[in-house]
């Protein structure tokens, strides 16, 4: 009995279904039924972060949890969970609480909240299903319903310049789809198969029509990813509100693209194939390339969040670099990356949010004095902005010493002076906005000043921000704790991959 | 060539001018009249074809028994049509009037 | 109790044509919906057991073949028969309530629906070429009555020159009937391709084919014969738009296919096959790209109607010439196509027209804000246009992935850049409704909610359409042999 309630094939499908009818309900609920608006929302991620804490648990007791069923002929729709897939839906499990309470927060008083929660929920959906998903083919169905449900989000302000980023960001996104669709196609009548499996199911030798498939799967993939020359959406983006922004950064979209290349290499390909046959090293190139490409245009910026969406471009590359290196040490900070990003992009998102919404601050040189206005927001943002930059014992410090670490061991040592670089140049975008806030006195009033009573901000704003940089420090600290990020990365590239 | 043959030529023949008249003509009721010629041409051709066999075949007189129920239906209608049409806008022609008639659902 | 379905299947429309002409639009609204239950039950009960057993020949009335009429019952005909049940049941439903009972000419409206109706039936299931043709031109004169019942000069102007468009191409149709009979002595479409075999290098019966290949496809509305539609389709009222596109247009289509399958291997040429293909690519491409460019809302959909078509004739080079597994798969995919976008368009149009009545304009630019009142119908326009994107998992992309794969396993790849640049093309239409929804700035804030039932059709159409792909394996394995080599 408890061995079936562990084994439950339909767990996979509960934790996708609670966002989808979070969704539905939503929908239907009329726009001014607040209260029970937010108490469906957080209900529903409460009970998916439940569910994923169980998945989790069996996964780490070497369960297996799957759902098939067949749609066409050949296709199979795929839901299971493996140590890989429950990374990213723990992540974005987490995530969702700790947005949705500052998405409410945030969106306090503002007109078309039912539209924009139900979409929030959907996105949240596909993020989940693109997590669980068992085949590309269902990877893909998730990943194109999640370009679909976030183009809503990114527009939601109906702006000309809001209705034009999303235009930018829909171009971009579904051509990359169809790039992805038309390299999977072509796997499928190569290959016959779709499955992910472990160590790869694509047998060599190399022939031009698999490289060329390869490099369709990567483009269509690193458009969401962000890689360069392929990320033009994503600063454009910005002008979302900036739970948005926080979601699109931290969890769904980019995160999407870069786990979906994490899968292509592991399960499609197979890493030691990929490595071997040389496809590894061009992307590696690129993914250098990006991330100090993405530094170098986030230290020009003036508006905070472009600043921080350009940081996001050059971050996300860290985990595509970390694959691969394709050595152990390499893939376990690759991988550990996509967690700390998370956690510490959110927490910059929700902080620079924080100062729009409170102080109506939104470029850089406006921030001057912040930290004696807002304390608990200014200290949170110091911490990931230190942790960005890869200050010991931060979680951004696990990562780079990780990847150094597999850098060597890959015999790889560009790749150290990259990662090193790369820390520079973080630091010297984010350091003069920590200055701002610390150590220069306000001389004039802030833009559009709101008062929230005793706290700096509202409630539902402050706490999100404070309880992620408290996280972004325990991954930090307790990175050889047995649960925590860093140890389950190990788990994975152990369990799974090059033994 | 039999004289079956030189039916089913001649509807040819009728059906291209018919075809001609449908395509070049700008008078409505001239294009109603082109697509009976086509008609025409179209049932010669189908008696003319099929009795070059022994004796009389007689589903091809079925056929165009059928063919020319349809064909008048057709008519019907193209002619209330045309008659309606050139009630509300006096033209006999196709042409787009003057009149700005964008469509209503 | 197969023989009764079977009555009741072709005997109801007819009836009810006739009957519903004698009463008046309130009391003839009454009488279809009666009508309706009854043809959706026998298209149900006759699916199903055909699914169980298998197809068969039908002589109507005992009367046989030549004089008599044929049916050919199979999986791939019944599937369409129940097609047409939902698809038209649901426009007489919408139809029912959004027609304006009291305009002099919507009396009509009941009897040309039901005259449509039974010709769409004879089409699927007619088994010579004569009785296609006389269920091909039932289904053109009504049609053209329904668009004509607009009333306005511009309905009428878009009606005669669709009446005369279809009349040219059962013109040629016919023709090439009367040359195939005159070449072979029969008009079962089964004994033709028998004797096609035998005697293969006929020219006659080239020449007919390729007369009654171009009516159709003059019919079918094939880029550069497409002109007739986009006036029709959009000036039309909405159920009979949604009609329009998603059934009409696909009976010729089915019979060009039929005729393509069964005859083509032996009376096809590979530069037929090819041009066909390229006609559709081009009208993919040009159909969509003119969509883009449409100021009003109806007018966009009917545009997609064109581009979609143009999937339809990859049929022909995708089955020409290539292995069995192959040309099973692109017809396979062809059948979900026609199945899903005849649900996607008709859920498309039945939403356009309630948004129409929404916001009392047919301009795309004044949906300017109407996301914000969440209308219903704009979902559904959204879900149906996510079909036409034909991302998954849609009826839209089972279709194209078969395709897909069609086209990459017989070495033509250059038809999967169709494919993949018809999606985004459509994309770029779709989003261009989504986009003018989520304006901001207009001064509207009065907005009509349309009654419930006008809303819920188009959404279960459009719901329909979306889970198409989810149950495409079973739906296949019933058509599994598919066009017309059962019984």
């Amino acid at each position: 009995m408890a061995e079936d309630f562990w084994l439950n094939p339909w767990l996979p499908l509960m934790a996708l279904a609670t966002s989808m009818v979070a969704a539905v309900v939503i929908f239907a609920l009329p726009e001014e039924r607040h209260g029970l608006r937010t108490g469906v929302n957080l209900a529903a991620s409460l009970l998916k972060l439940g569910l994923i804490t169980v998945m989790v648990w069996g996964v780490f007791q070497g369960l297996e949890y799957r759902l098939d069923f067949t749609m066409m002929p050949g296709i199979e729709f795929v839901l299971r969970a493996d140590p890989l897939s429950m990374m990213f839906a723990g992540l974005s499990a987490v995530l969702w609480v700790l947005t949705t309470a500052y998405a409410v927060g945030y969106l306090e008083y503002s007109p078309n909240r039912s539209r924009f929660f139900g979409f929030f929920s959907l996105c949240v959906a596909s993020t989940t299903g693109i997590a669980l998903a068992g085949n590309l083919f269902t990877f893909f169905l998730f990943y194109e319903m999640l370009t679909l449900a976030t183009y809503p989000l990114v527009v939601h302000r109906g702006t000309e310049k809001a209705l034009a980023a999303g235009r930018t960001y829909i171009i971009y996104t579904l051509s990359g789809g169809a790039l992805l669709l038309l390299g999977m196609a072509w796997l499928y009548a190569e290959t016959g198969t779709l499955e992910f499996t472990q160590g790869g199911f694509v047998e060599g030798p190399l022939t031009p029509s698999l490289a060329i498939i390869f490099a369709l799967l990567i483009a269509g993939l690193g458009v969401k990813a962000a890689l360069f020359p392929l990320h033009g959406w994503l600063p454009q983006a910005m002008v979302a509100p900036a739970p948005v922004s926080a979601l699109l950064h931290a969890v769904a979209v980019v995160k999407a693209g870069a786990f979906g290349i994490v899968r292509v290499v592991n399960d499609v390909f197979g890493i030691e194939f990929a490595r071997d046959e040389g496809l590894l090293l061009p992307l590696a190139w690129l993914a250098a390339f990006t991330i100090t490409y993405g530094s170098l245009r986030a230290l020009a910026q003036q508006d905070l969040k472009r600043m921080l969406a350009f940081s996001t471009v050059s971050q996300v590359s860290y985990i595509v670099l970390g694959l691969c290196l394709a050595s152990p040490l390499g893939m376990v900070g690759g991988l550990v990356h996509l967690l700390h990003q998370g956690i510490m992009k959110i927490t910059l998102f929700f902080c620079a949010g924080n100062y729009a919404e409170t102080l109506g601050v939104h470029r850089i040189d406006e921030l001057d004095g912040a930290g004696r206005r807002m304390p608990a927001t200014s200290i949170a943002f110091t911490i990931g902005a230190f942790g960005m930059i890869g200050v010991p014992p931060l979680a951004g410090f696990i990562t780079k010493w990780t990847m150094g670490l597999g850098a060597l061991e890959a015999n790889m040592p560009w790749v150290v002076l990259v990662l090193l670089v790369s820390s520079v140049l973080n630091a010297a975008y984010f350091l003069p906005v920590v200055h701002r806030l610390w150590f220069r006195a306000r001389e004039r009033d802030w833009p559009e000043e709101v008062r929230w009573g005793r706290l700096e901000t509202m409630s539902w704003l402050l706490w999100p921000p404070v309880l992620t940089a408290a996280a972004v420090v325990a991954i930090g600290v307790l990175a050889s704790f047995q649960f925590s990020p860093l140890s389950w990365a190990e788990l994975l590239v152990n369990r799974e991959y090059l033994p | 060539m039999s004289v079956h043959l030189l039916y089913a030529f001649a509807g040819a023949g009728v059906f291209t001018i018919g075809l001609f008249g449908m395509v070049f003509m700008v008078h409505l009721l001239r294009k109603l009249l082109a697509f009976n010629l086509m008609g025409s041409g179209t049932f010669l051709v189908l008696v003319g074809l099929a009795q070059h066999r022994n004796g009389v075949d007689p589903v091809p007189q079925a056929l165009v028994l059928t063919g020319i129920v349809v064909a008048i239906a057709a008519t019907a209608l193209a002619l209330v049509l045309i008659r309606r049409y050139f009630h509300l806008t006096g033209q006999v022609t196709l042409e787009p009037g003057s009149r700005d008639d964008e469509g209503h659902s | 109790m197969m023989s009764w379905l079977m009555a009741g299947l072709l005997f109801t429309p007819l009836a009810w044509a006739v009957v519903s002409l004698l009463v008046g639009f309130r009391t003839g609204r009454w009488l279809s919906w009666v009508g309706m239950v009854l043809q959706v039950g026998a298209s149900v009960a006759l699916w199903f057991a055909v699914a169980r057993e298998s197809g068969f020949y039908y002589a109507l009335g005992g009367w046989q073949a030549p004089l008599g009429i044929e049916l050919q019952v199979d999986g791939l005909a019944l599937t369409f028969v129940l097609l047409t049940a939902a698809v038209a049941s649901a426009c007489g439903l919408h139809a029912g309530v959004y027609l304006d009972p009291d305009k002099p000419w919507q009396r009509y409206f009941w009897p040309l629906f039901w005259f449509l109706w039974a010709g769409l039936n004879a089409v699927w299931l007619g088994a010579d070429l004569f009785n296609l043709y006389v269920g091909l031109e039932l289904i053109t004169l009504s049609a053209v009555g329904l668009v004509a019942l607009g009333g306005d000069a511009g309905a009428l102007r878009a009606s005669l020159r669709y009446l005369l468009a279809a009349l040219v191409g059962s013109m040629a149709y016919l023709l090439g009937v009367a040359l195939m009979y005159g070449q072979f002595g029969t008009l079962s479409l089964a004994g033709m391709s028998h004797l096609a075999q035998e005697y293969p290098g006929l020219e006659g019966a080239g020449l007919a084919m390729a007369l009654m290949m171009t009516g159709l496809a003059l019919k079918t509305a094939l880029f550069p014969l497409h002109g007739w539609l986009p006036p029709a389709h959009g000036i039309a009222r909405s159920p009979v738009s949604a009609l329009l596109s998603a059934l009409v247009v696909k009976a010729s289509f089915f019979i060009a296919a039929r005729l393509w399958l069964e005859l083509g291997p032996n009376l096809g040429t590979l530069a037929l096959a090819q041009l066909a293909g390229v006609l559709g690519a081009l009208a993919v491409l040009w159909g969509s790209w003119l969509a883009c460019l449409q100021p009003q809302l109806k007018q966009v959909v009917a545009y997609s109607s064109v581009a979609q078509i143009g999937y339809l004739f990859l049929l022909f080079p995708l089955t020409w010439g290539v292995t069995e597994a192959v040309s099973q798969q692109a017809q396979q995919g062809m059948t979900l196509q026609v199945i899903s976008h005849a649900l996607a368009k008709a859920a498309m149009f039945l939403a356009a027209g309630n948004l129409i009545l929404s916001t009392g304009s047919n301009r795309v630019s004044d949906l300017a804000g109407v996301s914000r009142f969440l209308p219903f119908s704009l979902f559904s326009f959204g879900l149906a246009g996510v079909s036409l994107m034909s991302l998954p998992p849609t009826g839209g992309f089972a279709a194209k992935w078969l395709l897909l794969q069609a086209s990459l396993n017989s070495g033509q790849w250059w038809w999967t850049l169709v494919l993949l640049a018809g999606g985004l093309l459509s994309a770029a239409y779709v989003f261009r409704i989504y986009r003018a929804s989520f304006v901001e700035h207009s001064e509207l804030d009065q907005f009509y909610h349309p009654p419930r039932r006008l809303e819920a059709i188009p959404m279960m159409l459009a719901l329909m359409s979306l889970g198409l792909g989810l149950v495409a394996e079973p739906l296949l394995s019933v058509m599994a042999l598919p066009f017309g080599e059962g019984g």
